[in-house]
């Protein structure tokens, strides 16, 4: 066997030649314009580089970090941070397992009918999705305190109040959040094995029963992966609250994605200090991203 | 036989349930294309009278305002809402172009040869696929500004050039390979092996051999590519300053806060930038589906 080894050694050396060639042009755009701007960020995150002083940033160490965890305003964006988190997640994928689980035994148009309904605050895009609800929350020429002052209430200030704002973002953040778990959902409920299904209601089991024992854990790897990719979106929930509220009032709806951009672009301009934001989401997130890849992995070899 | 079920009444309450919450998915959709359709005295609500919930008559009016401003692109003079309906569609297209070339073919590499670095190669696409986009923003934009993307002087490349920055990212960005990867995992390897002893050289292999059987995921691909470009608003916020060279989704974005209270201009540019998108998706929605659900499968 000898020879065949040496043979597959020319082989996988030639090979990798090849393949190196192949993936040359999209290892260049993953390199220039992903990895080293990534590598550039972290590396800026420990300068007090700024809007007027780009590329002299002088090293600080760690003084980004200590003024982050000391600085009222992040405390606060991250407290949004996590409650957008922490309200969206169960949410949207509550509702799309029970939407899911609603269309997916429907006729196949309707099913695809539903699932482009609720895909299309997607496919519509932040910017034309949030005008229109910007002017639904008005407060004088909004729907919403229309309907309510027809029915003899008191018109509410939605986003112009520190309360509320957060709220209508989460809103408008559950709308455009749904469609693809709902997808996602409809397509594992069809993998489900049919016969242990069936096997289930023949001893008996009720609609609910099988449900619980069959259905939720063979879509388990699913839930997980919404749970998670639901998790990363909302961490980096921006567009919204750039185009709805601009952070306010108050700080009120700021969270650490939009006061990176607001850093960065808008007030102080400092570069080193926005880049220390962007290093402990990116921490964050990679935690929450470490934990689906091990229970991807653990699905695979099952 | 258990198929003739009763209808049960939780599924009639799921029903209703079901129709009335995509009703409020819509509704959204239904309001721009009426509001730009409505006059400027229907848009405000006046004490007393009532919402129109259906537009009694149709005005054009708040279109034309939406073209009045115009600009000079290579010679001709086009309504600016053009120019940024134009700048969207160019962003699209060139993504999806190079992501299609690029991602196919690493995607096949990465799936069915075995080279020297293939693991690393392969878990460094994966780990940046679930790093926030918005962290790469300011180290990019002082990036494409020193290659000069932004501020190009020669007449035809500045009026496109800057668009690049908002195209390599995206292009860069490793989801493509990770769902041609998932895509090119059905290529039998014996058809590849068939090939090579034909004596095919590997590009030949590549487009006659592989091309045909990951047709299917160059489809999601593309759509999926497509209208990720278009809403990418973020990085399209930062990079694209000029009024020029603006996409439709910043033109709107802007049109708001200059004129936040004209909310019929401001649905016309709204349906400007949603209609086209959603054609482009009704369209193509068939290979979107199996773009998520391939992109979801494990790893």
């Amino acid at each position: 066997m000898a020879k065949g080894s040496k043979r597959s050694l020319v082989l996988q050396r030639r090979e990798t030649g090849v393949s190196y060639l192949f993936l040359l042009p999209a290892l260049i755009f993953f390199l220039g314009f992903v990895i080293y701007p990534m590598l550039m960020g972290i590396i800026t995150s420990f300068t007090d580089a700024s809007f007027a002083n780009q590329s002299n940033g002088k090293f600080i160490a760690f003084d980004n970090y200590i003024r982050l965890f000391n600085d009222p305003v992040f405390k606060k964006s991250a407290v949004n941070t996590v409650i957008i988190v922490v309200a969206a997640v169960p949410t949207v994928t509550a509702f799309s397992l029970w939407v899911g689980s609603a269309i997916y035994k429907m006729k196949a148009w309707t099913r695809s009918f539903f699932r482009c309904v609720f895909y299309l605050p997607v496919v519509t895009g932040s910017v034309a999705v949030v005008v229109v609800w910007k002017w639904m929350f008005d407060k004088y020429n909004g729907l919403f305190n229309y309907v309510i002052k027809a029915f003899g209430g008191k018109p509410l200030p939605w986003t112009e109040s520190a309360t509320m704002a957060i709220w209508c973002i989460i809103i408008i953040l559950f709308t455009t959040s749904i469609g693809q778990p709902i997808v996602l959902y409809v397509a594992a409920l069809g993998n489900v094995d049919n016969s242990l299904v069936e096997a289930a209601q023949v001893d008996g089991a009720t609609n609910l029963q099988t449900f619980w024992k069959i259905k939720w854990p063979s879509i388990m790897p699913t839930t997980l992966y919404v749970v998670i990719i639901t998790t990363i979106n909302s961490f980096q929930c921006f567009a919204l609250i750039q185009l709805l509220t601009r952070g306010g009032p108050l700080y009120s709806t700021s969270t650490v994605m939009y006061l990176l951009y607001e850093t960065a672009f808008i007030t102080s301009k400092d570069f080193g200090y926005a880049d220390a934001m962007g290093v402990v989401l990116a921490i964050v997130i990679a935690i929450f991203s470490a934990i689906q890849f091990k229970v991807m992995n653990g699905g695979t070899t099952e | 036989m258990r198929q003739e079920k009763k209808i049960s009444p939780y599924f009639i309450v799921s029903v209703i349930l079901l129709v009335l919450l995509a009703i409020f998915f819509i509704f959204p959709l239904y309001w721009i294309i009426t509001g730009s359709v409505k006059e400027k005295s229907d848009i405000i609500v006046k004490a007393g009278q009532s919402v129109k919930w259906i537009p009694t008559s149709i005005s054009w009016d708040n279109y034309a305002r939406l073209f009045k401003s115009s600009t000079q692109f290579f010679g001709a003079k086009i309504p600016m809402a053009i120019r940024w309906l134009f700048n969207s569609v160019f962003i699209s297209v060139v993504a999806m172009l190079l992501t299609c070339v690029t991602a196919s073919l690493a995607g096949y590499v990465l799936a069915k040869k075995r080279f020297w670095g293939r693991g690393v190669v392969f878990s460094l696409f994966v780990c940046a696929m679930a790093l926030p986009k918005q962290v790469i923003l300011i180290p990019l934009l002082q990036q494409v500004s020193n290659m000069g993307f932004l501020s190009s002087k020669t007449p035809v490349l500045s009026e496109v050039l800057p668009l690049f920055a908002v195209i390599c990212p995206v292009v860069g960005w490793p989801f493509g390979v990770f769902l041609m990867k998932q895509f090119s995992e059905n290529i039998p390897t014996s058809l590849l092996e068939a090939a090579r002893i034909d004596g095919a050289g590997e590009l030949t292999t590549f487009i006659n051999v592989a091309f045909p059987i990951i047709k299917p995921g160059f489809g999601a691909l593309a759509i999926f590519t497509f209208i990720n470009a278009w809403n990418e608003y973020p990085l399209q916020l930062v990079m694209l300053q000029q009024d020029s060279v603006k996409t439709i989704s910043l033109g709107i974005a802007s049109l708001q806060s200059e004129m936040s209270n004209d909310y019929g201009l401001i649905m016309a540019g709204a349906a400007l930038a949603a209609v086209p998108i959603i054609i482009v998706f009704l369209c193509f929605q068939k290979y979107f589906t199996q773009g998520i659900t391939m992109g979801a499968v494990k790893g």
